[in-house]
């Protein structure tokens, strides 16, 4: 039997505004537990919400850059639900009307793109955060969080396969970042993903859908996905049935198994939220957010292709991510003759040499106007290329520029052809069997000479010199 | 229509004895038949009143304005350990 598996994908981004979604509260990372709550977030009678112009703004500004469609107005619903992490007893969400909805993300497939619809961006608040571990019989709360902005995104069930599904997460937390509406980091829980994920057989309607949840990086997506994909057809071809259910994803046995019962109990009952009126947003508004747009992934890539020569791998690479691009475009501004050059030592050698440091760019040892000396070293013929390489290693131990360790490490490339001279004259006179052999037509005797000369001068004389003075010495 | 007058209770967490909620039972049907009354009117082409105010959303800038309060804020909770909430264990 042939199946084809659907997945629709439901993302929480934490919208990274200074103080959270209805009251003045800080939403900084890390801070001592239920510091940064009042008595808006802590949901005690009588406290109204208003809501944050910043969480509204960078919602906006996500829904333009997925080209959907923004509602001018959108209303605020309650979401009802008993946890300890909810002080109020429901979530502040929207509802039937969102502040976006309609739009797509075109994600890379093979060597094409497949566009996947976005149905909607909701604002809501998100709760705090329940610590069960090490602990008897008890729950810890810490309610720092709870009020801090989140847009979900929702896809539309565009997605064929656990690939797909990364694809698309990649590509939306790129376009996130990209945007600065969050720091996405998945680790600090500022981009969540939730997987809705069915089988069926072509041609008939759509399988049971269960919801996977508990899933913080892209490999254990991927891994979650795969699994409950074989597990539902497994399942279905054992006379089974797949039930409508939320599962989470156990990284460490590498499956998912169903949520209890009392973690799942909903009935969110939503009704509007009496506390906030309509929000609504004009389209001078709309149009103002919009001429803020940062340039985004892709405008990014066709531009280092056309402007700077870069094949379009060279200029994926580049603009994995904001910093990284700036970062070429400082080394470019600093060594603009070759902008290739750039690219193969920005994207080879540091980021190989920064990815073994666990580091990245911003945090990079050497600058890009250190690197570009070390660039203007390799152009000007004063080292090769090869010498670049150790005199880079040197730099990034030190912080020193290409110019002092090329002087202490004495690797200045010997272009003097009156040096070069001598010792393919010296190697001729050391080695009479194979220059006889050479003259009398054993032309593959030339890299014997290559490598004999390079060798007498430790690596230092510049090859190309090296290639021309013995063609015409070893003729004479 | 006939409402279960234990799970209602169950999802708003309020605690009913047999009697009771063998006499809210009634009153709660009645309540959802008047709205039933009301859902028989056709309001096809009528656009849903959002809020009662004919108002848009005031917003607030994004600037803190609340510092940390916390020993004031947890003075009525029941139970607290360096800081944090203590609950009754939430998964079993």
């Amino acid at each position: 039997m042939s199946w084809e598996t659907v997945i629709g994908l439901e993302v929480h981004v934490q919208i990274n505004t200074k103080t959270k979604a209805f009251c003045g509260c800080s939403t900084e990372f890390g801070a001592d537990p239920n510091s940064q709550t009042c008595p808006v977030c802590l949901g005690m009678p009588g406290q109204l919400p208003v809501l944050n112009m910043e969480a509204a703004r960078k919602s906006v500004l996500t829904g333009l850059a997925i080209n959907g469609t923004i509602n001018l107005e959108s209303k605020f619903d309650r979401k009802n639900y008993f946890y300890p992490d909810l002080p109020k007893g429901y979530q502040i969400t929207q509802f039937p009307v969102p502040i976006v909805e309609l739009g797509h993300l075109d994600i890379p497939v093979g060597d094409g793109e497949k566009r996947i619809g976005i149905t909607r961006i909701h604002m809501e608040e998100d709760a705090g955060k329940s610590m069960h571990e090490g602990l008897d019989g008890v729950s810890h709360i810490d309610l720092n969080r709870s009020g801090v902005p989140l847009m979900e995104i929702v896809s539309e069930p565009d997605m064929r396969n656990a690939d797909e599904a990364i694809a698309y997460l990649k590509q939306l937390h790129q376009l996130i970042l990209f945007l600065g509406v969050s720091g996405a980091n998945m680790e600090k829980g500022q981009f969540r993903c939730d997987a809705n994920v069915s089988v069926h057989q072509p041609g008939t309607p759509l399988g049971t859908r269960s919801e996977l949840k508990n899933m913080n990086s892209f490999r254990f997506i991927k891994q979650a996905i795969d699994y409950e994909v074989n597990r539902q057809i497994e399942l279905i071809e054992d006379g089974g049935e797949v039930a409508q259910e939320t599962r989470l994803y156990d990284s460490v046995k590498g499956e998912t198994r169903p949520m209890r019962s009392k973690e799942e109990a909903h009935d969110y009952r939503y009704f509007p939220e009496p506390d906030l009126p309509p929000l609504r947003i004009s389209q001078q508004e709309v149009e103002a957010i919009k001429a803020g747009m940062p340039e985004l992934p892709g405008q990014l890539r066709a531009r280092f292709e056309s402007e700077f020569g870069l094949s379009s791998y060279d200029a994926d690479v580049l603009t994995q991510t904001r910093e990284l691009a700036g970062w070429y475009e400082s080394l470019v501004a600093a060594h603009p003759a070759d902008p290739k050059r750039c690219a193969n030592w920005l994207a080879n050698e540091l980021l190989g040499r920064l990815k073994e440091m666990e580091t990245d760019v911003a945090d990079s040892p050497v600058s890009a106007h250190k690197l570009a000396g070390l660039l203007d070293r390799i152009a000007d013929n004063t080292i090769s290329g090869k010498s670049a390489k150790d005199v880079l290693d040197a730099m990034m131990a030190s912080g020193d520029d290409a110019d002092a360790i090329i002087e202490a490490k004495g690797l200045k490339q010997v272009s003097d052809s009156g040096a070069i001279d001598e010792m393919i004259l010296k190697v001729m006179a050391d080695n009479p069997q194979q220059l006889e052999q050479f003259r009398a037509g054993k032309d593959k005797l030339m890299g014997f000479f290559v490598g004999q000369v390079m060798k007498a001068s430790r690596g230092q004389a510049n090859p190309a010199m090296v290639n021309q003075r013995l063609k015409e010495l070893l003729k004479a | 229509m006939d409402i279960d007058v234990h799970k209602v209770a169950m999802l708003s967490r309020i605690r009913l004895t047999d009697d009771e909620a063998a006499e809210l039972g009634p009153q709660l049907n009645s309540i959802l038949g008047y709205v039933d009354n009301l859902q028989q009117v056709n309001t096809d082409g009528v656009v849903e009143t959002a809020h009662p105010h004919d108002a848009a959303m005031p917003l607030r800038s994004d600037v803190v304005s609340n510092g940390n309060r916390r020993d004031d804020l947890q003075s009525p909770a029941p139970k607290t350990e360096s800081g944090l909430y203590v609950v009754p264990k939430v998964i079993e």
